[in-house]
């Protein structure tokens, strides 16, 4: 079985359904890019696989574990589907950092917050233990806290490290251009270690000239052999980085493949008609540059 | 009459004043966020009733509310509020402003502070429920991403980028309210303005001088918001 699996999603927004039944899976540490012209359901995918939408129909299973079934979602309280959350990230078009944070504090927040929790379980971990005094108990949880904190703090920079915006630790989002800020969201996605990392559109909302540094940040995840789904207009990227497209339209999944296969040898007309209308208008760009 | 027996005596007036003013805010804020909650919720019928709510508090003068919360309470034809008042001034010691209001006398500063505390929550959750709404979806949603409780994403992400968004508007609403608190004393509550117009069958410029009370008050509370907007400045959106 797959690793991620997504069988018969459907989703409908009062009457109107964008989601017509979608199925797809990918394995552990492989890219999936999701094109499609607009208004096709990329994001509605997205943001479903990220518990953002509720599915009418439809199961997710990810490692073996079935994440969703829209038969049963109703019944999961806030925790539940906090935890399931936490199983995928998503970095978002327009980025969404917390602007009173500086860059640092956006990527330790979630970890620093969640860690409540689990020291509240270590907490109750060590109450079982009747040999352990009320000081010895509090000292233990005290040390506890002091090195998950270390660690949020290490792994934060380390990330900063690797999206090579160490000297900008200590600046505000509204200090840095727009392809800063989206490398920070991932690195603040990356921060809780998600199974899965989502990415709507990273590229969309910035200049064509910042695209470059946002998309080699991501291409070095996939060295890492990390599990990624992208929905991406840029066609170039998607064909390079990618392990399999998915070409959605009107709901549907309408092609999908090998990159090779889907953008050489198209085999849905509608598909056809997407490529090269985006060639096109590729082409009177070259032509307005000339 | 000489300056400094004026000045003691507005002094004591100013006292009133400032402990409506202080007391109203102290509770009117955080009712006012709730009522903000309240007239955001998404179940519809405690939506409508607070809305409604909210509309007939800003819709009466404010005199008025507190002429009908002062004149409400009676049991036996006795003014409940005196009997309140006359509590809290022998069996628990507390005074305030001048001698006249403490004791059975003029028993509605209890009346007053109600009127006002409730008034101001409806305004405060007017502004809260526009800056509360004017955080993108975005911000919300990033926190889900993460993890994060419901609690955690208002209180760690959206809390302060409304405090900061609302700032201007808080500030006009407080600076009504130093000068909202002389509507006191339509039900004979000695605040500054009554005990100034008290001496006018002598001469009138007590008058004036209790408006330089409020002048310096104002003042104070402007520095105040300006240096909040200040601390405030380290990021943008």
């Amino acid at each position: 079985m797959a690793y991620l699996e997504i069988k018969g999603f459907k989703k409908s927004f009062s009457n109107f359904e964008v989601l017509k039944g979608i199925d797809f899976s990918l394995e552990k540490g492989q890219v999936l890019s999701i094109i499609g012209p607009s208004g096709s359901g990329k994001s509605t995918l997205l943001r479903s696989l990220n518990f953002l939408e509720t599915p009418d129909e439809g199961v997710m299973i990810l490692d073996n574990e079935v994440l969703f079934d829209a038969k049963t979602a109703k019944s999961d309280g806030e925790k539940v589907l906090r935890n399931k959350r936490l199983n995928f990230g998503l970095v978002f078009q327009s980025f969404h950092l917390f602007p009173q944070y500086n860059v640092l504090k956006n990527i330790t927040l979630a970890p620093t917050l969640l860690l409540k929790d689990k020291v509240k379980e270590y907490k109750k971990e060590l109450k079982k233990d009747k040999s352990l005094g009320f000081k010895n108990r509090k000292e233990l949880v005290n040390q506890f806290k002091k090195e998950q904190t270390e660690l949020i703090e290490q792994n934060a920079l380390s990330l900063l490290e690797k999206i090579g915006l160490t000297e900008k630790a200590s600046s505000y989002p509204c200090e840095l251009s727009g392809g800063q800020c989206q490398r920070v969201a991932i690195a603040r996605a990356l921060a809780l270690n998600p199974k899965v990392l989502c990415f709507d559109e990273p590229t969309s909302a910035l200049d064509p000239e910042l695209t470059g540094e946002v998309l080699k940040v991501i291409r070095s995840l996939k060295g890492q052999d990390r599990t990624m789904i992208i929905v991406t207009h840029e066609m170039g990227f998607a064909k390079n980085v990618s392990d399999k497209i998915i070409f959605l339209y009107d709901g549907v999944v309408e092609e999908e493949g090998k990159p090779k296969q889907v953008f050489e040898k198209p085999k849905s007309e509608k598909l056809v008609h997407f490529l090269s209308n985006l060639t096109e208008k590729d082409g009177d760009l070259n032509k307005q540059k000339a | 009459m000489d300056f400094w027996s004026v000045t003691q005596s507005l002094l004591q007036g100013f006292e009133v004043t400032c402990l409506i003013f202080i007391i109203t805010l102290l509770f009117s804020l955080p009712l006012g966020l709730i009522i903000a909650f309240g007239s955001m919720s998404k179940f519809p019928p405690l939506k409508f009733v607070v809305r409604i709510f909210v509309w007939i508090i800003r819709g009466i003068p404010l005199m008025l509310q507190v002429f009908i919360v002062y004149y409400m309470v009676k049991i036996d034809g006795i003014n409940v509020w005196g009997k309140v008042n006359k509590f809290f001034y022998f069996e628990l010691g507390w005074s305030v402003g001048p001698a006249e209001l403490n004791g059975e006398g003029f028993g509605g500063l209890i009346a007053v502070l109600i009127a006002f505390i409730i008034n101001y929550a409806c305004y405060f959750s007017e502004i809260f429920r526009g800056g509360i709404s004017s955080i993108q979806k975005g911000q919300y949603e990033a926190g889900k991403v993460l993890g994060l409780k419901k609690g955690q994403i208002f209180s760690k992400i959206v809390l302060l980028q409304v405090f900061k968004r609302i700032l201007a508007p808080m500030g006009n609403e407080v600076i009504t309210l130093v000068k909202d608190t002389a509507l006191s004393n339509s039900i004979g509550i000695l605040e500054i303005i009554l005990v100034s117009k008290s001496f006018t069958y002598q001469a009138i410029w007590p008058l004036f001088y209790s408006g330089a009370f409020y002048l310096v008050f104002v003042g104070i509370l402007t520095l105040l918001f300006g240096y909040l907007e200040k601390k405030l400045s380290f990021y943008k959106e």
